[in-house]
């Protein structure tokens, strides 16, 4: 068991950190713990937790903004927000049940961490679009802030974005400040029966490309789904437009061919959070969970190579930008078999799977020489001596 | 304006920068005539100008690649160019530099309806890109007020934004990948066709770095289906604090507008006066506020606001019912800036941002300054999303005027600051507001985006003088103001 340290301020975070580095020890960084599977296995020296970091600092829901500290429980963050109508508009997905950690135990430093964005992703961006300033303590244990609490801002280079999904390797957080939206009034998913991967990414992509202003867009083979092979459209928004962009979804795109029904707010809402955490895929312990990300018109053929070379089942998220596989492992399908049947500009990250798996292969897309050198400096730039997190993206 | 001292190594080294860039690009695409050189002495921040060492037009992104190596092995500085309308004085040239130009990079390469985006060279135009997918009823979402001229990659540099990013985003939450052109003539491709790209997230760096990071020669955007109607409200309000609290309550009720715009009196009565768009001129505020999407939804949040702003003190209420309509509500708005010209010799445009909460104490903090400094001073806001453009009338010909608009502006934006707000919403840093980042940024940040800087450019070649506050600076701060004859984009709607 190695020393672990809880900060409860900010002054503890930069401390511990100024000292790790004076002293050439690594540090794993954690919230809760539930996404530390996540990556590749860390060797540190100490551990680091957030969670004495915690509480809401601020929060102006007519000016769409809320601060932090990054140890806040994500439940926290949304109960306030649900209590004026408001969300997280990224849609933050809970992997625990494919982690095999505990459900609910996010924190709001660790979502921006990781940048895991929900089936909203395709329409209104990853958790990189929405972080708007960060506090934070670099592997130098020096205490930097960047962006702001003002959704416009350009002053100085953005380093929200770089931080943002940088898991832990250039910066402890200790606040972050991110936009808020409302949350949609009502929704209506719209489910299409006996539907092959190839027309429901073109019917979801005209979707998206049209005034139906669709912000789900999710296929299931009949394997994982009780109703066959599936399509799913969510639309949310004001009643009177809902109930008209439905309308206009199933005259003008879907049209009479295709056996369509449709589900309401309440069951929708569950079966976008069975989608968000991706839990057909939960409990398959031993076996290894992949996201690929694609350009969603090269979904189709990417699912039928996938099920002509491995013995693998996938489903399809966001119009077809995503596809989620689920592979037995070890060995059967190393990283450099998933990644050799990808399409141009696609990349697979290799979300879920047993330590050995993790320490073994390469977790995310391996970078070209020149562009992996420069991500190089980067780190060094933040982090000189390789102290925080050392490992977990390499 | 203070720029680095010039490098006379690299001065000296004129005749081979000269022979290597013609070897690099062939034929007229080196500009060395100092008459033709002048055409790239300044941009839309016209105070200051500064002839380059030479101008070179590459066609393609080896050749941006070559002449970046050319120019790291001589210790040349580079600033690159894209439709020059910075306002911040983010193209300005050094003495010791070239302009790289990106002007020849004019395609749109290629439109992915199915998907739903746009590879396009950075020279294209903002609304070009509009102009190339609305005949399939797509559109590019950010609105530059100069989308005319300003290209899409000055818009990347700059992050730019529009009166529409409150519903829509800024250049950032629409831009998916960039091809980047280091120092060292490294071609890197940074996101693209899928979404979330494995490592760090360069592409959100170096959107928004102003050109201090690389040379973009390829972007890929995301476009959207156009809305199928907009509609807009015009309403006066008898206090600017009503107005915003206006604001605030229909963003607070779970509206988000696509674009809502404020405008304090002395604005209202500018543009009345220039164009007669019907304004309320017994008013102190003004705001226009546009819905846009399917007709049902807009007609239905149309009347919630209506029923919100009549809850508000509005003194006035009119609803578009045509899109002739709707513009005419526009067209005052967009000529404030004209429109303001026209009734000063000289004017001076800020940028800051706030949290719309202090909008009422900010603006009294205007007026106060406006009195001490002596001059008058017309407001108009992004009010949506907190960007505030005050508007300080001078005139540069009566001594010491030009000066007091100046330290009237730095207080402004020093203000913006203190109640938590930023120096720059959408117009960038550039020389313009260099020496005040030390206002909302102490050294430890500054020193870690200085590191960031380094990392991709260790020699410091990209356009040096701006962002960064000169470490020699001392009571100089950065200022930018249009002169009325001088404004170097007269036709270009400035809001």
């Amino acid at each position: 068991m190695v020393e672990t340290i809880r900060a409860t301020s900010e002054e503890m975070v930069a401390e511990a950190i100024t000292s790790a580095y004076g002293q050439d020890r690594a540090v794993e960084v954690a919230g809760r713990g539930s996404k530390l599977p996540f990556g590749r296995p860390v060797r540190a020296d100490m551990r680091l937790e957030t969670t004495g970091l915690a509480g809401i600092t601020l929060y102006e829901p007519a000016e769409l903004v809320m601060s932090a500290r990054a140890g806040t429980p994500l439940e926290e963050i949304e109960a306030a927000l649900a209590a004026n109508g408001q969300m997280l508009a990224f849609e933050p997905r809970d992997l625990a049940g494919l982690l095999g950690t505990t459900e609910g135990s996010q924190t709001i430093g660790g979502v921006v961490a990781t940048n895991l964005a929900g089936p909203r992703r395709c329409v209104a961006g990853a958790v990189r679009d929405h972080v708007l300033g960060i506090r934070a303590v670099n592997g130098r244990g020096e205490v930097f802030k960047t962006g702001g609490r003002v959704v416009k801002n350009v002053t100085g280079y953005d380093l929200c974005k770089l931080l943002t999904g940088s898991f832990g390797t250039l910066a402890v957080f200790t606040e972050v400040t991110f936009k808020v939206l409302p949350a949609p009034e009502t929704e209506e998913t719209v489910v299409l029966h006996g539907i092959d991967a190839e027309t429901a990414v073109r019917l979801m992509g005209q979707a998206l490309g049209s005034a139906a202003d669709i912000s789900g867009a999710a296929w299931m083979p009949a394997a994982l789904s009780e109703g066959g092979d599936c399509a799913f459209l969510r639309i949310e928004g004001f009643g009177p437009s809902v109930k008209a962009r439905r309308h206009y979804l199933m005259e003008t795109i879907i049209g009479s061919a295709i056996e369509a029904t449709v589900i309401d707010a309440e069951e929708g809402r569950a079966l976008w959070r069975n989608i968000r955490d991706v839990r057909v895929f939960c409990g398959r312990w031993g076996q290894a969970a992949w996201k690929l990300a694609v350009r969603p018109s090269d979904a189709p053929a990417l699912l039928q190579r996938l099920s002509e070379q491995t013995d693998g089942e996938a489903f399809i998220d966001g119009g077809g930008a995503f596809l989620w596989l689920s592979l037995p492992c070890p060995g059967d399908a190393p990283a450099g078999l998933v990644r050799s049947l990808l399409p141009e500009g696609g990349h697979a990250t290799l979300v879920a799977a047993p330590e050995s798996e993790r320490a073994a292969q390469a977790v995310f897309q391996p970078l070209p020489a020149p562009l992996a050198a420069l991500e190089a400096r980067v780190k060094a730039s933040f982090d000189p001596k390789t102290i925080l997190n050392p490992g977990r993206m390499t | 304006m203070r720029m680095p001292t010039p490098d006379p190594l690299a001065l000296g080294r004129y005749q081979q920068l000269i022979g290597g860039l013609r070897a690099i690009v062939p034929g007229e695409g080196v500009i060395v005539d100092e008459r033709e050189l002048a055409a790239y002495e300044s941009d839309g921040l016209t105070a200051y100008r500064q002839l380059p060492m030479v101008v070179v037009l590459p066609d393609t992104t080896e050749q941006v690649a070559a002449i970046l190596r050319l120019c790291r092995d001589l210790s040349v500085k580079v600033v690159p160019r894209g439709g020059g309308t910075s306002l911040s004085g983010g193209a300005l040239p050094v003495a010791d530099g070239i302009v790289l130009a990106m002007s020849r990079f004019n395609r749109v390469l290629d439109v992915d309806y199915q998907n739903r985006t746009a590879r396009v060279q950075p020279g294209v135009t903002n609304l070009g890109i509009t102009r190339a997918v609305e005949g399939r009823g797509f559109y590019y979402a950010p609105d530059p007020s100069s989308q005319i001229a300003c290209t899409i990659g000055g818009n990347v540099a700059e992050n730019s934004g529009g009166v529409h990013c409150l519903k829509y985003g800024m250049t950032t939450n629409n831009v998916l990948g960039v091809v980047l052109v280091t120092i060292d003539g490294e071609i890197l491709h940074l996101g693209g066709g899928a979404l979330d790209a494995p490592g760090y997230d360069l592409l959100g760096l170096i959107v928004g770095s102003e050109g201090l990071l690389g040379v973009v020669t390829e972007v890929t955007v995301r476009i959207l289906p156009k809305p199928e109607t907009a509609r807009a409200v015009l309403v006066g309000f008898p206090t600017n604090a009503a107005a915003a609290d206006a604001v605030a309550t229909i963003i607070g009720s779970g509206i988000i507008p696509a674009g809502m715009e404020m405008m304090d009196r002395p604005a209202i009565h500018a543009a009345e006066d220039f164009i007669g768009a019907g304004y309320p001129r017994d008013a102190e505020a003004l705001l226009i506020i546009e819905l846009d999407g399917p007709e049902v939804e807009v007609d239905h949040l149309i009347e919630r606001v209506v029923a919100i702003v009549e809850q508000r003190q509005a003194s006035s209420i009119k609803v578009s019912t045509s899109e002739e309509q709707r513009l005419a509500f526009w067209a005052g708005r967009k000529a404030a800036f004209p429109a303001v010209g026209r009734i000063s010799p000289d004017y001076y445009c800020m940028d800051g941002t706030i949290p719309r909460a202090r909008l009422p104490e900010v603006l009294d903090g205007i007026s106060a300054f406006s009195r001490k400094y002596d001059l008058k001073v017309a407001n108009v806001f992004h009010a949506g999303d907190g960007n505030l453009h005050p508007l300080i009338l001078y005139d540069a010909n009566q001594p010491g005027q030009l000066e007091a608009a100046e330290a009237f502006g730095a207080d402004i934006l020093k203000m913006c600051v203190k109640v938590g707000g930023v120096l720059t919403g959408e117009h960038g840093v550039g020389v313009e507001k260099r020496d005040l980042m030390n206002d909302q940024f102490d050294e430890v940040d500054l020193d870690q985006q200085r590191r960031v800087k380094d990392a991709f450019d260790p020699s410091g070649l990209f356009n040096p003088g701006k962002m960064f506050p000169l470490l020699s600076s001392c009571a100089e701060q950065g200022r930018m103001h249009i002169s009325g004859g001088a404004l170097r984009f007269p036709n270009i709607p400035r809001f």
